[in-house]
C-alpha cells in the first residue's frame, strides 16, 4: 500500500505537459534506432546521453527511457518483416515472425508481436510497483552457481526442445560455444582463439553474427529460391490491426507464462535475450499447437515478445535497486544516473523517491505511449512488404553493412558479418538450426564464467551446484527439461508399439 | 571563463599562420574522438565523459568531441585500435594502469610504448571491504580468521584477472602470509554485489565502486591502501566519512600505498607541438571546478603527471607489478 501512496506521487510528477512531450520524442527516437539494425538501444541510449546532462534527473531517465521503450518495440519491426533482428533479444521473434509476414500477414504479425509486447511490459512494471523491495533481496541471492544455473536452464529450455536431429543441435551449439570464447577471457586474462588477427581480441559482436547468419543468409537463400516470384500482395488493413488485438486474449495463458519467465529472467540478471529463448522454447513444449511452430504460428510470436519485454522493464529494478544493470542498455543509464549525481544501489529508493517513483510512474506511461504510437506505425511498416524484392535485398544489404560497421566503427565486423551471412547459408541448407548457435555467442560466454567461478570457489567440486536449495531446484528443473523429450519420445513410441500390435 | 582570452588565441593563432611561422600552436580542424577503455558506466567512461563535458562547458577546443567506447578484451580493443591510428592526433584513448600491465601478461597486441602519453590525472584509491554482518571490525581481526582457516577458504572477489585487483590481493597474500582464492568477475561493480549477497568474503574496490553499498549498509570499508587517510568530506554513512577509515598500513596491513593512475594517450608517431596542444588542455580542464567536483563524488586523488613524471610513474609501476607477476607466474614469454 505504501509502494501504492508512492506510485499516485510519482504520477503526478511523470504527468506533465513537458513530460509527456519528452516521452513522445524518445519513443519516436527509440523506435527509429531499433528498427535501424545495428544501431540498437544501447547506442541510442549513449548517444542521447549527452544531451540530458542539463535536464533534471527526472525528466533525463524518462526521455532515457522512453528511448529504450520505443527500441524494444520497434527491434521487433526488422525481425518480422527482413528477418534481421534489430536486437539480441528479437532473435527469438524472427523464427515465427518472419514466416508469418512471408506468408502475407505482415500485419498481424506486427500487431501481434506489440500487443503482447505491451503485455510483457506491463505486467514487468506491476512486478517493480509491488514487490521493489522484496526483489532486490531475490537478486542477492544469485552468486556464480545459481548464475551458472539459470543460464544452464536457458539452454535446456530450448535445446531438448527438439525439431532438429539433437547431433545437429549440438553442432550448432558447440560452434557457438567457440565464437563466444575468441576474446580475452574473464578467468585467466589471456586472449584465446584470435587467429592471429589482433583485432579479434574484442571478441565477435553478437549484432555482426546475427546480421549476417539472418539477415545476410536469408537473402542468400531468397535469391536461390527467386523469392520475387512470390510478390506478396497483403491489404494493408486498419482493422487487422484491431482484430488481431482483440483475438490476443485467446493466447492469455501463454502471455501469462511468457510474462512470468520474462519477469523472473529479468531480476535474475538472465536478461531479455535469454528470456525471449527460454519463453519460446517452453511455448514450443507445451503449447498444443506446437507442430505449427516455426511456420509462422502466433504463439511464437506471443511467447518471445512477451518474455523480452518483461524482462526488458524488470531488469531496470536491479539496476535500480543494487546498481547491477541487468541488460546492456541498463548499464548505460546507470553512467547516466552517476553522471547526474545519483548513486544506483539500496539507498537510492529511500534518498531519491521522487526519481524512483516518477520513473516508475513514466514506464506506465512511457509504455502506453510507446504502444499507441508503434500500433499506428503498423502499416506503414506492414506496407515495406510489398515493396519489390529487387528493390528491398540491395537495402538489406546496406543496412546490415551500415549496422555492422557502426557496433565499433571497423571494417573487420563487416567482413566478418558478410562470413556469417555465408554460415547462415549453409547452415539453411545442411538443416541445421540456428538458435542453439545464436543462443550460446550471447551468453556462453556468461555461462562459461560463472562455471568457472563456481569452480574456483568450490576448488573443483560440482558439488557446488548442489549445497543450496535455490541452485539445486534450478539445476534439477534444467535437467528436467533437457531429458523431458527423450522421455516423451520413448512413451510415444511405447503407445505407438501397443497399437501397431493388435 | 570569458569569451576574450580565445578570442585572442584564435586571432593570435591566424597572424602566426599569415606571418608564416609553422610550427606554431597546433589547433584541431575536425572532430575529436575519446576512446574509453571501459564500457559504459565504468570508472574509465565516467573520467574520459567527465573531461568531455568539461571541454565542451567552457569550449575549451572549437571541434566536437565523440565518446566512444571500446570496451573489448578488457580494453585491449581500444589500445589496439589507438595503436592502428599511429600520427593520427584525433584520437585520444582514456585508460588506466592496464595500458602497461596488461601487455606483461596477456598476448595482446599493443605496448604502451606504441603510444604517446599525455597525462595521468587521477589517482583512484583501493580499499579493503567486508560485508557489513561480518565479526570483524579491523583489518587485524579479518586476517586473523582468513590466516586461521586452510589456505582457500577465504574467497576475494575482484574485477578482471591479473589486473590491478589480483595484484593487489597476491600483494596483501605476501604481506599478511595468508592466502585468498580470487574469484575474477567482469566488474567491480559485480563483485560488489556479490559481497552483498555474501557470495565473496572481500573484495578491494575503489571508492566509487561500493559507494551506493557503503551508503546502503550492505558492506563497509576495513582500510585503505594509501599513503595518509583519504580526505575529509561530508558523512557517507550516518556516522562515517571516508576519512574515518584508516590506512592498512597504520592498522596493521604493511602495504602502504596502491593506486590506479587514469591515465590519457595518443597514437604513436604524433608531432611534439599535437601531444603540447592536449597536456595543456587537460592541464585547463583539471583547473575547472566541474574537475574538482568529479574528483569529489568519485572520492579519487587529483594529480597531474606528465612528461618525465609520468615515465618515472610508468617506470616504478613495471618494476612492482612485475615483482608480483612474476612470483605468480604470469609474465608471457616474449
Amino acid at each position: 500500500m505504501e509502494n501504492l501512496e508512492a506510485l499516485v506521487h510519482g504520477f503526478g510528477i511523470a504527468l506533465s505537459g513537458n513530460h509527456i512531450f519528452l516521452m513522445v520524442i524518445g519513443v519516436l527516437l527509440g523506435i527509429l534506432v531499433g528498427v535501424l539494425p545495428g544501431l540498437g538501444a544501447p547506442n541510442g541510449v549513449s548517444l542521447l546521453l549527452p544531451l540530458t546532462f542539463g535536464m533534471q534527473p527526472v525528466s533525463a531517465i524518462i526521455l532515457l527511457s522512453s528511448m529504450y521503450w520505443g527500441a524494444l518495440f520497434g527491434g521487433s519491426v526488422t525481425s518480422i518483416l527482413f528477418n534481421i533482428p534489430g536486437e539480441p533479444s528479437s532473435v527469438a521473434t524472427t523464427f515465427d515472425g518472419y514466416p508469418m509476414a512471408r506468408d502475407g500477414r505482415p500485419t498481424t504479425a506486427l500487431a501481434t508481436a506489440f500487443g503482447s509486447a505491451a503485455f510483457g511490459a506491463l505486467a514487468g512494471v506491476v512486478l517493480i510497483t509491488l514487490c521493489a523491495s522484496w526483489v532486490a533481496q531475490v537478486a542477492l541471492a544469485f552468486g556464480p552457481p545459481e548464475y551458472f544455473a539459470v543460464y544452464f536452464l536457458a539452454f535446456a529450455s530450448f535445446v531438448g526442445m527438439g525439431g532438429s536431429p539433437p547431433v545437429k543441435t549440438l553442432v550448432s551449439l558447440a560452434i557457438g560455444f567457440a565464437l563466444a570464447a575468441v576474446g580475452i577471457d574473464t578467468v585467466s586474462g589471456s586472449v584465446r582463439l584470435t587467429m592471429g588477427i589482433d583485432e579479434m581480441v574484442k571478441g565477435v559482436s553478437f549484432v555482426v553474427a546475427v546480421m549476417g547468419l539472418f539477415g545476410i543468409g536469408e537473402l542468400l537463400i531468397a535469391v536461390e529460391e527467386e523469392f520475387h516470384v512470390k510478390a506478396i500482395s497483403s491489404k494493408v488493413e486498419w482493422r487487422e490491426v484491431f482484430r488481431t488485438l482483440a483475438g490476443l486474449p485467446r493466447y492469455s495463458w501463454a502471455l501469462l507464462r511468457s510474462a512470468a519467465i520474462g519477469c523472473w529472467m529479468g531480476i535474475t540478471p538472465g536478461g531479455p535475450t535469454a528470456a525471449s529463448f527460454m519463453s519460446y522454447g517452453i511455448a514450443k513444449r507445451l503449447s498444443p499447437r506446437r507442430a505449427n511452430f516455426g511456420k509462422g504460428e502466433p504463439e511464437g510470436i506471443v511467447a518471445p515478445e512477451a518474455a523480452d519485454h518483461a524482462a526488458g522493464t524488470s531488469a531496470l529494478l536491479p539496476m535500480l535497486a543494487l546498481g547491477i544493470p541487468g541488460s546492456a542498455t541498463a548499464a548505460v543509464m546507470m553512467g547516466g544516473l552517476m553522471i547526474w549525481g545519483l548513486n544506483p544501489g539500496p539507498m537510492l529508493f529511500v534518498e531519491q523517491k521522487d526519481f524512483v517513483w516518477g520513473l516508475i510512474a513514466s514506464m506506465y506511461l512511457g509504455n502506453v505511449v510507446a504502444v499507441v504510437l508503434v500500433l499506428l506505425t503498423v502499416p506503414i511498416f506492414a506496407a515495406l512488404m510489398r515493396v519489390p524484392f529487387f528493390i528491398i535485398a540491395p537495402v538489406i544489404v546496406i543496412l546490415c553493412t551500415v549496422g555492422a560497421f557502426s557496433v565499433s566503427n571497423s571494417y573487420l565486423d563487416v567482413m566478418l558479418m558478410m562470413g556469417f551471412g555465408v554460415l547462415g547459408y549453409l547452415f539453411k541448407k545442411l538443416h541445421y538450426p540456428l538458435a542453439p548457435l545464436v543462443l550460446a555467442i550471447v551468453i556462453g560466454d556468461k555461462a562459461e564464467d560463472a562455471f568457472r567461478q563456481s569452480m574456483l570457489m568450490s576448488r573443483g567440486s560440482l558439488g557446488i551446484f548442489f549445497a543450496k536449495p535455490l541452485v539445486t531446484t534450478l539445476i534439477l528443473l534444467g535437467a528436467a527439461l533437457l531429458l523431458m523429450p527423450v522421455i516423451w519420445r520413448t512413451i510415444a513410441r511405447m503407445m505407438q508399439g501397443s497399437q501397431v500390435k493388435p | 571563463m570569458s569569451q576574450k582570452p580565445k578570442f585572442a588565441a584564435i586571432a593570435f593563432g591566424l597572424s602566426i599562420g599569415l606571418t608564416g611561422a609553422a610550427n606554431a600552436a597546433w589547433q584541431p580542424a575536425k572532430p575529436i574522438e575519446f576512446i574509453a577503455t571501459a564500457g559504459p558506466g565504468g570508472g574509465t567512461d565516467n573520467f574520459a565523459r567527465a573531461v568531455q563535458n568539461i571541454i565542451t562547458k567552457y569550449k575549451l577546443v572549437e571541434q566536437p568531441i565523440v565518446v566512444v567506447n571500446k570496451a573489448g578484451g578488457s580494453g585491449a580493443e581500444g589500445y589496439t585500435y589507438t595503436k592502428a591510428m599511429a600520427g593520427d592526433p584525433y584520437k585520444i584513448v582514456f585508460g588506466t594502469s592496464n595500458a602497461w600491465t596488461q601487455p606483461m601478461v596477456s598476448k595482446v597486441a599493443y605496448n604502451y610504448t606504441d603510444l604517446t602519453p599525455i597525462a595521468a590525472m587521477v589517482q583512484d584509491e583501493f580499499l579493503l571491504w567486508v560485508k557489513q554482518d561480518a565479526p570483524y571490525q579491523n583489518v587485524q581481526d579479518f586476517l586473523k580468521a582468513v590466516a586461521a582457516k586452510p589456505a582457500g577458504d577465504f574467497k576475494m572477489g575482484g574485477a578482471q584477472s591479473k589486473d590491478t585487483d589480483e595484484t593487489l590481493t597476491r600483494m596483501i597474500d605476501k604481506a599478511a602470509k595468508v592466502k585468498f582464492v580470487y574469484i575474477p568477475f567482469k566488474s567491480g561493480a559485480e563483485a560488489a554485489v556479490q559481497l552483498a549477497g555474501g557470495h565473496v568474503d572481500a573484495h578491494v574496490n575503489n571508492p566509487s565502486e561500493s559507494i551506493g553499498q557503503w551508503k546502503g549498509s550492505t558492506q563497509r570499508p576495513l582500510c585503505a591502501f594509501s599513503p595518509q587517510r583519504l580526505p575529509d568530506g561530508p558523512k557517507v554513512t550516518a556516522t562515517q566519512n571516508w576519512h574515518d577509515i584508516p590506512t592498512c598500513a597504520e592498522s596493521g596491513l604493511a602495504i602502504s600505498q596502491f593506486q590506479q593512475p587514469r591515465t590519457v594517450w595518443l597514437p604513436g608517431k604524433v608531432t611534439a607541438d599535437q601531444a603540447a596542444f592536449y597536456v595543456d588542455l587537460m592541464k585547463k580542464v583539471q583547473a575547472t571546478p566541474e574537475w574538482k567536483e568529479y574528483i569529489e563524488r568519485t572520492s579519487q586523488t587529483d594529480t597531474f603527471l606528465t612528461g618525465d613524471a609520468f615515465s618515472k610513474f610508468i617506470k616504478d609501476d613495471i618494476e612492482r607489478t612485475r615483482k608480483v607477476a612474476a612470483d605468480e607466474g604470469w609474465l608471457i614469454a616474449n
